[in-house]
């Protein structure tokens, strides 16, 4: 195993179990689109003999005493986010978000890929809560759009039109507001919220975006009910996460791991190289852990903020041995920079200028430039029509903070770190 | 009337600093030259002021409504870590 461990993009879609209870991976046949009947008959039938044994009030309870928390990253509650759409009553929009716009990222494209089924349960969930009328599912690569094709065309019980599409390839594409636009014809560009897509989404009906792993557990919910989904996880977070692991480790690839794991348990499964040097959590918007700082941190929201961090879509990426944190979170902070939709001010010229701060910071340790860093920070958060300045000023923030013994030895003109990447940042269709 | 808040579309807002010279109370520019809002509530004798500041906006970015600001800050200082 070289040093360092780069996961190719397709090596990040490798399914991968682990000691834990499997949920949404749990059952045979990991290589290709798991067939309705072998669905169905691992999961007791179709799952209209639960959507309709029940009534849509009903079902949202049970979404609602699941506790289940949305898996795109910002862990909002999916019954909340159902009730806001469901007030404006029948005709609603249904957006199965799986454009995995981040290149860390993998879970939602295999999700599709393998238990295609699991992923339009959910969505019937979904739509018989709201009454919805129509739908979209925007998957990331070609086979997932293939394998969702397929699995449709055995789904007489989906009875909504649904349009599968290949998503936006742009970073800030995958956001909900962006990916309305798109799915109307338009750019995948962000729009300044309110109003909120669950008042005003595509065609300015109320709209639901929700991520494609969140679905495939809303399905389950409905199915197994609210006390078995909470037999995993954390009593304010429960249930499983679906976590991309790279970097650093033997084994990279996608593993469902209960919520509250010890990252050092997750860790040790995925066979970490020694030496590494530290943790990416929650993705390019998302923080260093230091090695040290590891032992003793969780895989929850609750565990990781008082290290600052959160788990996000559950991106975990290990730096190895002889690796530079300071100059890879340069090289994100200047891509991320560069995927800026360039509609805001703050964010078309405050984060190029706080990429360039944080490369001179690596280069030569700078003061001067984290004071730059820190200032810029503080007025750009928040400014965005979208999260992604926010996003890209918290990894700023955290690279400055995780990285002291570094900055010292770059002041002394000493990087040890030969300037090799770690960090996938595609480019070809995913620049483009 | 109670609380009305002031905010820029920041897909319209070009920069043109205007607000900031109409309403430097509220409004403060950053070093790029976009403006940074004030996020309490507008202040009753500011007012008119305000509404006029959101007739002058030459790009229609500024709104004055009952949402409170949006600009919620996550950041907490890390602990026990300081740079350098
Ligand atoms: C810049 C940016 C990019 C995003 N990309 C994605 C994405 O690729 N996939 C996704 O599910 N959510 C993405 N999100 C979050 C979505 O806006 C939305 O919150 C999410 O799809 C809601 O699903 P959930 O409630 O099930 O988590 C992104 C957000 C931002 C600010
Ligand atoms: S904040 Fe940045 S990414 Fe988001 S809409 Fe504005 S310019 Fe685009
Ligand atoms: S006057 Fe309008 S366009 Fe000019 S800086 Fe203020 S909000 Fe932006």
């Amino acid at each position: 195993m070289s040093l360092v461990a780069t996961a190719a993009p397709g090596e990040l879609r490798v399914p991968r179990s682990g000691p834990w209870n499997q949920r949404l991976l749990a059952g045979p046949k990991l290589g290709g689109p798991e067939p309705l009947a072998d669905h169905a008959s691992r999961l007791g039938g179709g799952i209209t003999g639960w959507t309709e044994r029940a009534g849509a009030h009903q079902l949202l309870e049970r979404v609602r005493r699941s506790g289940l928390g949305g898996r795109g990253g910002g862990g909002f509650p999916t019954a909340d986010k159902l009730a806001a759409v469901r007030r404006h009553g029948p005709g609603s929009v249904v957006v199965v978000n799986g454009s995995e716009t981040e290149p860390a990222a993998g879970k939602d494209d295999l999700l599709l890929r393998i238990r295609p089924h699991l992923v339009l349960d959910g969505l019937l969930v979904a739509t018989r809560i709201l009454g919805a009328r129509r739908a979209f599912l925007v998957a990331h690569s070609a086979q997932a759009v293939a394998a969702v094709e397929a699995a449709l065309r055995e789904r007489p019980d989906v009875s909504i039109p649904v349009e599968v599409v290949r998503g936006p390839a742009n970073f800030v594409g995958g956001e909900e507001s962006a990916l309305i636009r798109w799915l109307e014809g338009g750019q995948a560009l962000p729009r300044y919220q309110p109003p909120r897509v669950v008042d005003r989404g595509w065609r300015g009906l109320p709209t639901l975006v929700q991520n494609v792993e969140t679905l495939a557990h809303l399905g389950l919910v409905v199915r197994l009910g609210p006390e078995w989904f909470r037999g995993a996880g954390v009593a304010d977070e429960p249930g499983t996460m679906l976590v991309t692991l790279s970097g650093a480790v033997e084994a990279p690839g996608v593993y469902e791991v209960p919520i509250g794991t010890p990252l050092p348990e997750v860790l040790y499964v995925a066979r970490a190289e020694p030496g590494a040097v530290a943790l990416l959590v929650g993705g390019y918007f998302g923080s260093w852990l230091r090695a040290s700082e590891v032992q003793g941190l969780a895989l929850s929201r609750s565990s990781l903020r008082p290290a600052g961090a959160t788990p996000g879509a559950g991106v975990l990426h290990l730096l190895p041995q002889g690796t530079c944190g300071l100059r890879e979170s340069g090289r994100i902070l200047a891509w991320l920079a560069a995927q800026g939709a360039r509609q805001c001010g703050p964010c078309a010229f405050g984060l190029p200028a706080m990429a360039s701060a944080l490369n001179e910071v690596a280069d030569t340790g700078s003061e001067a430039a984290l004071g730059q860093l820190e200032r810029w920070g503080d007025q750009i958060e928040g400014r965005g029509a979208c999260r992604h300045p926010d996003g890209a000023v918290n990894l700023a923030r955290s690279a400055a903070s995780a990285f002291p013994d570094e900055l010292r030895r770059h002041r002394s003109g000493a990087c040890s770190g030969p300037r090799q990447s770690a960090l996938p940042l595609p480019l070809g269709r995913d620049q483009g | 009337m109670s609380g009305r808040y002031l905010h820029a579309d920041p897909t319209l807002c070009v920069g043109h600093r205007l607000c900031a010279e109409m309403l430097p109370e509220l409004i403060t520019l950053d070093d790029f030259g976009y403006p940074i809002i004030s996020p309490d509530p507008v202040p009753r004798h500011l007012g008119r002021l305000a509404r006029r500041t959101v007739g002058a906006c030459p790009a229609l970015a500024l709104i004055l409504d009952g949402n409170p600001s949006r600009r919620v800050r996550r950041h907490q200082p890390r602990p026990g870590a300081s740079p350098g």
